[in-house]
């Protein structure tokens, strides 16, 4: 278990807050006092899951850090909406550098605190599925094989959306891009492609490794702030909807979140130096169908029994293969 | 010249809010307070969910005093009241209702081991008076004290709380509470005069120089039917046995008992048949056993304790020691019709509950009030045909029970008091109800309700203890937590967490949220995730 459970209490750490906890069992999001590292003001679309996402785990990392945090930016979504010149939402020190570095720029300004003897200050590198998975991906498997001080957000929407919603390698099965069209036999981007950036970062036997989704406030803030308390390379994934690439309604964003851990299609867990620790249990288990209806790149899924049929086997495998159910 | 250009482009901090991106807006969520179903159908108007919200803390006093704004019977009601809220309640289509009825008894009886008080308001030096001190009387005087007017109720019984008292066996209704929650409202200054029947209102009025008029005398009168008969099985009726129960008199109860009708106060005169010994009881009822109009869980607790129930039966002669039964024949409509075949039933006494009747005489010399279909017809601000004198309770049209009771109560006082300053205030709007399908469940934790515990049956059988036990400090507050705030923000500060663009302002513990418009795009995520459905989106006029 990521986070402390507490007995009954009313909505428990299903909400954002509740007057009826403890202070320790609070989130950095529903104080008053939280950073609010990614201010209003920013051009994300109306219910964008990066925005709120980085949110919550860029505020985390400044509680938890003492306000001591420094974040390098791949480009992408989250780059472009914050800060397009000459403003910048961000409240905090920020960079940005190219598409493909933004690993590389986290471990040289780790470097450079380091040999001013300033390794109070921590460091953060963060970037979209495409920076991360694609073109960041030497970058990024350098620095964890250095394990290089630096903590990596991916915030995963499974796609290249700044550009036009193009396929990433963590673009799912089925799902149409603006490069892997529903036409043809196989309608929508192949199933047997892409790779699972959280296994192959285990595989470097980093110490730190989790993914999360802004649907599960307390496990993402408990999973942020246990990397910060950790030295070395540490990789966190994020689920994080894009209402634009994904065709769903803004209002939709977090409840897309919930119902894909609840379906099993994204498997919350934490592993340490290459070894699963825990997984994040479903509540209440849902078929893939209520998860993919709510959204317009799986329209043509929702009609092909196969792919229909392929989408559930890649649930209930990660069901079985994380032990996401309760005994 | 050296180049003083720094390496990398810097931007100053916070330039976004430059952007006011809550032009992009079609639509703008607004917090609003919903009326939770449990509130809407409470008879007394009690504000449930924002007791239970104080309750959720274990601010047990806080609770007790919002439930005193609307009724001042918590341990009775607690005890029994039909409660229709638990019916209405959302949480049903969750799991199970949220116990209110419970959690209010443990309030009430909370409040009167702790001695908590209400004071009276400021004096006006106005004297209302009040004929009858049951629930209904006994409200009304209640809420004009708090008004700060002078109150004398007059009760022809040598002890206060009407039908509570001499109608509701003591195992479900013990008298101490019902003592403690009525020396409560005298403590606060209301007079009541016992043994003192009314007979003339406008004498009695002039006499103790009453302004106004509040008539709660309830429908004490015994509904009786003649039953063909050679005296071979003694016939009574309810509302005398039940009466003399509470006086603690001999009331015959013996041998093979037979009730006949199916309503609330047949199945108490059949229960404390069964406590006071008799080797059989049966209730006979002309309908079926579906439509008996008695509240289920208590036709459920007879049956448990040994009481059979005889449906679809119309006593016609009583001869030689047995009843002659008719079987009558269900029908469509509520009305069964008769098939000609008979049964007989032996029987060593009889007793009807077929009902009570509102008594007329109180009206004999005044020509402005007479009863209309056995009941006194008020009017929308209570008050009865006669200018300053209003009624409620029993007495009048209602559902006849405690709460409608209670609640006519309060009304009245309130129209009372706006007829003493002159003129009848509109009732306030009520807000829109909050439907389940406007709330985010997901959000509350699963949990099972906690069941008071029942007397097991065999000690219900034999005395007169209470039937439903209480809750205890730590399930009360379990309970209560199980209530979802319908439509009303409990601050879970969902809606300051989930907005992606920053624009939700948290106000601090008890003070809420607030929108901020410039930047608000209008995503309804807030909206979406409230769990209790406190904001609504409402269209932007562009
Ligand atoms: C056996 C039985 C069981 C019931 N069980 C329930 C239950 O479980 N739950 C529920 O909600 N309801 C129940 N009810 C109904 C409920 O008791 C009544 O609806 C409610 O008590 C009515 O209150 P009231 O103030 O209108 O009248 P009452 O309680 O009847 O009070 C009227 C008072 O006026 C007095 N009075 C009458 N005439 C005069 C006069 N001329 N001068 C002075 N005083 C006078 C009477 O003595 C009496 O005290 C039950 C009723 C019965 C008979
Ligand atoms: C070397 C290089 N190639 C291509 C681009 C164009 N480009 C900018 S953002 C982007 C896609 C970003 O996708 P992702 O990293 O998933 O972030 P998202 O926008 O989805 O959050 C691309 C292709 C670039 N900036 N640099
Ligand atoms: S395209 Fe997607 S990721 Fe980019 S701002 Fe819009 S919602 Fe967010
Ligand atoms: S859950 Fe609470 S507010 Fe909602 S109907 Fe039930 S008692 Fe009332
Ligand atoms: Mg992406």
């Amino acid at each position: 278990m990521a986070h402390q459970q507490v007995k009954f209490y009313q909505t428990g750490t299903l909400t954002v807050g509740n007057r009826l906890l403890d202070a320790e069992n609070r989130t950095v999001q529903g104080t008053m006092d939280r950073s609010n590292s990614l201010d209003s003001g920013h051009r994300a679309c109306q219910g964008c899951g990066e925005a709120l996402g980085a949110r919550y785990a860029i505020d985390t990392a400044m509680r938890a850090t003492d306000n001591k945090l420094i974040a390098c930016n791949a480009t992408g979504c989250l780059e472009v909406f914050t800060t397009p010149y000459p403003e910048t939402s961000w409240t905090i020190p920020w960079i940005h550098s190219l598409f493909g570095n933004a690993a590389a720029i986290g471990t040289g300004v780790a470097a450079a605190m380091k040999v001013k003897g300033r390794e109070d200050v921590r460091v953060i590198a963060q970037g979209g599925d495409g920076g991360t998975t694609d073109i960041g991906f030497g970058c990024l498997s350098g620095m964890f094989e250095r394990n290089d001080d630096v903590l990596y957000i991916c915030y995963d929407n499974q796609g290249y959306m700044n550009t036009g919603v193009q396929r990433s390698s963590a673009t799912p099965g089925g799902a149409r891009t603006a490069t892997t069209m529903p036409v043809g036999p196989e309608p929508g981007a192949d199933f047997d492609k892409g790779k699972n950036v959280p296994l192959i970062a285990m595989a470097h036997e980093i110490p730190y490794v989790a993914t999360a989704s802004i649907d599960r406030l307390h496990d993402l803030e408990a999973k942020v702030k246990k990397a910060m308390s950790i030295r070395g390379a540490r990789y966190i994934q994020i689920f994080v909807p894009c209402p634009l690439g994904w065709g769903s309604a803004p209002a939709q964003t977090v409840n897309l979140a919930r119902l894909a851990v609840e379906s099993g299609i994204y498997p919350l867990f934490e592993g340490e130096n290459g070894e699963i620790t825990s997984t994040t249990k479903i509540r209440r288990k849902v078929p893939v169908e209520d998860y993919l209806k709510p959204q317009r790149r799986f329209a043509h899924v929702l009609k092909n029994p196969a792919q229909l049929s392929a989408v559930q086997e890649i649930a209930d495998r990660n069901i079985r293969k994380f032990g996401l159910l309760e005994e | 010249m050296k180049n003083t250009k720094p390496y990398a482009i810097t931007l100053d901090v916070g330039g976004s809010l430059l952007n006011k991106t809550g032009s992009w807006r079609t639509e703008r969520p607004v917090y609003l307070d919903r009326l939770p179903p449990c509130n809407e159908t409470c008879p007394a108007g009690e504000n449930i969910q924002q007791w239970l919200y104080h309750a959720e803390n274990g601010e047990y006093k806080e609770a007790w005093l919002e439930i005193m704004k609307n009724n001042p019977f918590p341990a009775v009601m607690g005890r029994v009241c039909y409660h229709t809220c638990e019916t209405a309640c959302n949480r049903v289509q969750l799991d199970e209702p949220v116990g209110i009825n419970s959690v209010e008894r443990f309030l009430g009886d909370q409040a009167i081991i702790n001695v908590w008080k209400d004071e009276p308001g400021k004096p006006t030096g106005k004297k209302i008076m009040i004929v009858g001190a049951g629930m209904a009387g006994l409200a009304c005087a209640y809420h004009l004290r708090l008004f700060g007017h002078e109150v004398t109720v007059f009760e022809s019984s040598s002890k206060p709380g009407g039908m509570v008292r001499y109608g509701i066996p003591k195992y479900r209704m013990p008298n101490e509470k019902l003592n403690a929650e009525i020396h409560r409202i005298q403590d606060m200054g209301v007079n009541i005069e016992l043994n003192t029947k009314v007979d003339d209102i406008v004498a009695t009025k002039e006499k103790y120089g009453c302004e106004a008029v509040f008539l709660s005398t309830g429908a004490q009168s015994a509904k009786l039917i003649d039953i063909k008969s050679d005296q071979s099985v003694p016939s009574l009726s309810a509302v005398e046995i039940l009466r003399g129960i509470e006086d603690d008199v001999d009331t015959g109860l013996r041998g093979h008992v037979v009730v006949y009708g199916g309503g609330n106060t047949s199945i108490d005169v059949a229960r404390s048949a069964k406590r006071m010994g008799a080797q059989s009881v049966k209730v006979v009822v002309r309908g079926s056993q579906e439509n008996m109009p008695a509240h289920y869980e208590e036709i459920n607790e007879a049956l448990e304790e040994g009481v059979e129930i005889v449906p679809l039966r119309s006593i016609t002669e009583i001869k030689k020691g047995h009843l002659v039964l008719e079987k009558m024949i269900p029908s469509d409509g509520d009305r069964p019709s008769p098939s000609g075949e008979f049964e007989t039933m032996e029987a060593s006494v009889i007793v009807q509950a077929l009902g009570q009747n509102v008594d007329e005489s109180l009206f004999e010399n005044l020509s402005e009030l007479s009863l209309e279909d056995g009941v006194l017809d008020v009017d929308i601000n209570m008050m009865s045909a006669m200018e300053g004198v209003f009624a409620g309770g029993d007495m009048t049209p209602s559902e006849r029970n405690v709460t409608v009771a209670i609640g006519h109560g309060k009304k009245a006082a309130r129209k009372i008091d706006q007829w003493l300053q002159g003129e009848f205030q509109k009732d306030s709007k009520k807000n829109e109800i909050v439907d389940y399908s406007m709330m985010n469940t997901w959000y509350y934790s699963d949990a099972p309700r906690t069941i008071r515990p029942t007397l097991d049956v065999v000690r219900r059988q034999t005395g007169f203890a209470e039937v439903v036990g209480d809750l205890d400090e730590t399930n009360a507050a379990f309970e209560a937590r199980r209530c979802m705030s319908c439509g009303n923000c409990f601050e879970c500060d969902n809606c300051y967490g989930v907005c992606p663009d920053n624009a939700v302002i948290k106000l601090g513990s008890g003070k809420r949220f607030e929108f901020k418009y410039d930047y608000c795009k209008g995503c309804a995520l807030c909206a979406t995730e409230c769990p209790c459905g406190a904001i609504k989106m409402e269209p932007e006029l562009i």
